[in-house]
């Protein structure tokens, strides 16, 4: 009836994750029941669960993010606590519940955290500044979103129920096939990425078609924001990557499930495809990751300066050269590997390559601060702290991507650091920048800058204190993912590290403040205007929040830079251009169905790592029912009558002539 | 930075105290390639923070040059610079790589000492085809000596590195790698798995004890025909999981067994059993352990490291 399923599942021998699962539950009830108590289940339901608007899936996909980087920042703490204590001793997690700690915090913070924080920032930001009223598919987008939480529930039911793969966040085989992993922690890890890389995939092909095909008019390719950039570049490698994912887990699934010999040691099964595969897609990852990172930055930069950002087309062209050449590195991961000297000159210089348009953008990200007149607020401290962090992991990355240097450094602490180096430094810099920066006209209230930035130096100086020992133990010899070790000469590089986790901690106990703080001093943080930075794409040009449709009028763009120009034309003239006309706005309807899908893909999911067949025929069945009652559907949109657009818009205008004139008064 | 905290650490950075001729040229190749980057990225830090300092907003002595946004003569620099030190970078990666490929015999005079590794779960099996001995978790070898070692898993991927002597690499089973190695002069050096092999992993590390040529003859004469033998029969006990297991020696070894582990004629490990894995050792080590104590230590000066 339960297939594998019994209470022996449950690990009633370990504290730690029953203690974790039981905070966690009293955790959820606990929000459950205040929410059915103060009677807001009906608004959850409708203006946020079933939503299609992008901007409140953004903000639903970096809040799942924030989560959980919060387990997966609490893995990290056990594991450099456990480094720590395990000197001459087994410190206190046993090899099977350390491996899997690892195992966890790599797939969480890469898959759970890093992508939903970007497509988060990607959702929100992207429609407002290519100037229009939603992204090519809502619906999907929904689903996409749902489907992503149904994997990072599955990672987390695996702490309780069962157990999570002890592999590494790569399940290389063949430690990943049944034979040498026999328990559900490799099925966990399969099915939570097969299901939310449906998600990712579908917001892939979701984002290309709306930059390439939906903008305002006059927004030519060569005048959107360089963000809109680093999304076309991101998406067109999902769109490119992912499959491989997808195709790669689904051989070691039929390995595991039906006894294939894809990757098995006999039966000519071939470990090396594997690792082929799976960096052909975990290559082009990180750069799915980092370029809207860099996308953030280039808004920032050029924003909190006050000028245009340098180079705009080498920007272009940089982001684009990275999109094509991410594609062929990816060999870089496995030097080791015995490949012919010439396999290994050419995949280390393809490799190299890529610092080339790197190392533009930031040159280009340094020039556009040359003469600018740099506001410091939160989101340029994250941006400086960027450009400096980042371009040393740059210079360890490319030094690891020199094959005869990589034979030492290769599986190190070093290249733990690298990759935490680039990583923390790039991509959730990039994040917390963006974060910060959209943060008001997300919500109509700024984040509290002196928290937040106290939480920026804490995070950079942890992040140093963490990190820089890691390179220091890794040209000392020491391997990852130890989970105990003999040398003394490593121990006190490792007691450093566990502090440097200490101070990051504080940081994002400042950021949980930082929220607080903000949200019950809201009124006095206000962004009354729209427009708190002097910004310069359209995003600025809505109220903060923007109403569901974003724009009452589609603005008219006729360069780079569109609100600025805007802002610059009124100043002029002293008066914002004249009022448009007003029309019927039609927007999509909410739908139901992304959360009923994921719904039954979370069944779905747990029954196929537990083996209970009948559940599985069951929730396969309801999730394509759910599609097919979607699809069968009479009404698709909903109209805003043009009185209500006009008193909105009304309302925004009169808050921009009273900046403009605010403007005026003050030289 | 990176400079600075590598001299923190002094000669415990083990990876740049190599000793041996790979290890010696990998070093090199690290600190030139640091350093050809180090050229730009220094100042480019220090620009980004000279940048965000002076240009602050409350400056009122800097320029504002709020339209500055292109530059033809700054994009060609800002293309050039990364440019030309990924050309000369690139050099350096092309000859390296095949200069220091871990399959190209070493230069030397003196003919290569053969060994075959083989990872299993949880250690090392060391086979000397030649000398018809083999060695668990302590390699021994001789200095000055070129070796070509061939290698291969009895399970999962393990990578096989000793960080003194320079370039590692995978052991994977069902194929063979090659790598060639030397110590220069005798010492105990630090080997270990650097690629994740499950649960026993950690403990995964062994002692390379490097020896004059004159004591390795001596302790291969002491400890050939001493023993156990490893073949089909021992080798399937050795393959199952275990941990801890201290150095043993066999002292004769089947003709071939290595190319039977590569060609699974004898077949993989057989991975976690349905009974929980013997942690400690197994009568069958416990027995080689007495019949063929660790001679070797008997013949040698270098200092053991101790064990836990």
């Amino acid at each position: 009836m339960l297939g594998k399923l019994t209470w022996a599942a449950i690990p009633f021998d370990q504290p730690i994750p029953l203690f974790a699962a039981a905070l966690v539950g009293v955790v959820i009830i606990g929000v459950l029941a205040w929410i059915t108590f103060k009677g807001w289940l009906p608004y959850l339901w409708q203006e946020w669960i079933t939503s299609v608007d992008h901007k409140r899936i953004g903000i639903m996909y970096i809040l799942l993010a924030m989560v959980m980087l919060l387990r997966g920042f609490s893995d990290a703490i056990m594991m450099r606590s456990q480094q720590a204590l395990a000197f001459h001793s087994d410190g206190y997690l046993p090899p099977e519940h350390y491996d899997q700690i690892f195992s966890a915090h790599g797939t969480l913070m890469i898959f759970f955290v890093a992508m939903p924080f970007v497509i988060g920032l990607m959702n929100f930001v992207m429609p407002l500044q290519l100037g229009v009223r939603d992204v090519a598919f809502p619906t999907l987008n929904s689903v996409s979103l749902w489907l992503t939480a149904t994997g990072a529930l599955l990672v987390n039911i695996s702490l309780v129920v069962g157990e999570f793969a002890r592999t590494g966040w790569l399940p290389f085989p063949p430690l990943s096939e049944i034979t040498y992993s026999p328990g559900v922690g490799v099925d966990y890890y399969l099915w939570s990425l097969q299901i939310s890389g449906v998600g990712t995939v579908l917001t892939g092909v979701n984002f290309v078609t709306t930059v390439l095909k939906i903008h305002a008019p006059g927004m030519t390719y060569m005048r959107m924001p360089i963000f809109c950039w680093t999304t076309l570049a991101a998406n067109l490698m999902i769109v490119a990557a992912f499959p491989i994912l997808t195709a790669t887990l689904a051989m070691l699934l039929l390995d595991r499930y039906l006894g294939f010999h894809f990757f098995t040691n006999d039966g000519g099964g071939n470990v090396m495809m594997f690792m082929n595969l799976i960096w052909a897609w975990g290559h082009p990852e990180v750069y799915i990751l980092i370029l809207p990172a860099f996308g953030v930055f280039s808004e920032v930069v050029s924003t909190l300066s006050g000028k245009p950002l340098f180079g705009y087309r080498s920007m272009v062209m940089a982001t684009m050269a990275i999109c094509i050449l991410s594609f062929t590195v990816w060999l870089h991961h496995f030097f080791t590997m015995g490949a012919g000297a010439d396999v290994n000159a050419i995949f280390g210089i393809t490799s190299a390559i890529i610092a080339v348009p790197t190392g533009v953008k930031v040159f280009n990200w340094l020039f556009t601060m040359y003469g600018g007149r740099i506001v410091y607020s939160t989101p340029i401290l994250w941006s400086i702290g960027f450009m400096v962090t980042f371009v040393i992991g740059g210079v360890t990355g490319v030094l690891l991507a020199v094959p005869p240097a990589d034979f030492v450094l290769h599986e190190s602490l070093f290249q733990v650091a690298h990759f935490h180096n680039v990583i923390i430094g790039g991509v959730l810099f990039g994040a917390f920048a963006g974060y910060t920066f959209w943060f008001p006209k997300a919500f109509g209230f700024r984040l509290h800058e002196g928290l937040g930035k106290a939480a920026f130096w804490c995070w950079i100086i942890g992040f140093y204190v963490a990190f820089m020992p890691l390179y220091v133990v890794g040209l000392m010899g020491m391997t990852r993912r130890m989970q105990h070790y003999d040398v003394a000469a490593w121990r006190p590089w490792l007691l450093i590290a566990a502090g440097g986790a200490a101070i990051i901690l504080a940081g994002i106990i400042l950021q949980v403040a930082q929220l607080a703080v903000s949200i019950r001093r809201r009124e006095e943080l206000r962004d009354l205007t729209g427009d708190p930075w002097n910004g310069r794409s359209l995003e600025w040009a809505t109220p903060s929040p923007p109403p569901a449709f974003n724009f009452a009028v589609l603005p008219r763009v006729e360069g780079r830079d569109a609100y600025w120009a805007i802002k610059q034309r009124a100043r002029q003239q002293g008066k914002l251009s004249e009022a448009p006309g007003y029309t019927d706005i039609e927007m999509p309807r909410n739908s139901p169905t992304g959360f009923i899908c994921a719904f039954f893909a979370t069944f779905m999911g747990f029954a196929l790592v537990w083996h209970i067949w009948w559940l599985v025929a069951l929730a396969a069945f309801g999730a394509y029912a759910t599609f097919v009652v979607f699809a069968w559907r009479d009404r698709v949109e909903y109209i805003i009558p043009a009185d209500v657009v006009a008193r909105i818009d009304r309302a925004n205008r009169s808050a921009r002539s009273e900046a403009l004139a605010h403007m005026e008064a003050t030289p | 930075m990176l400079g600075a905290t590598a001299l923190l650490c002094g000669c415990n950075a083990i990876v740049l105290d190599p000793q041996g001729p790979i290890g010696i040229a990998e070093k090199t190749i690290l600190i030139d390639s640091l350093a050809i980057m180090l050229a730009i990225v220094v100042p480019t830090i220090a620009a980004t923070l000279a940048f965000a300092w002076w240009f602050r907003a409350s400056n009122t002595r800097a320029t504002y040059l709020p339209e500055f946004a292109y530059s033809g003569r700054l994009e060609l620099i800002v293309w050039a610079i990364p440019l030309l030190t990924i050309l000369l970078l690139g050099g350096v990666i092309w000859i390296g790589s095949h200069d220091l490929d871990p399959a190209k015999p070493l230069a030397s005079k003196t003919p290569p000492l053969e060994i075959q590794v083989v990872s299993l779960d949880w250690k090392w099996l060391f086979i000397y085809p030649n000398q018809s001995v083999a060695r668990v978790n302590q390699l021994v070898v001789p200095a000055g000596v070129p070796i070509h070692f061939s290698l291969t898993s009895a399970s999962v991927m393990n990578a096989f590195f000793i960080p003194q002597l320079g370039s590692m690499i995978y052991a994977m089973n069902g194929m063979t790698t090659q790598l060639n190695l030397q110590a220069d002069a005798p010492g105990t050096f630090l080997g270990l798995s650097s690629h994740f092999s499950g649960d026993g992993f950690s403990n995964m590390h062994f002692d390379v004890q490097a020896v004059s040529a004159e004591r390795f003859a001596a302790w291969i004469g002491v400890t050939r025909n001493s023993g156990p033998t490893l073949d089909a029969g021992s080798y399937t006990a050795l393959a199952k999981q275990s941990l801890n297991i201290s150095p043993f020696t066999f002292g004769a070894v089947e003709p071939e067994l290595f190319q039977k582990i590569v060609t699974q004629q004898l077949p993989p490990g057989p991975g976690p059993q349905a009974s929980l894995p013997d942690l400690s050792e197994s009568s069958l080590f416990a027995m080689a352990h007495c019949v063929a104590p660790t001679k070797f230590t008997t013949v040698n000066n270098a200092t053991q490291r101790t064990e836990q």
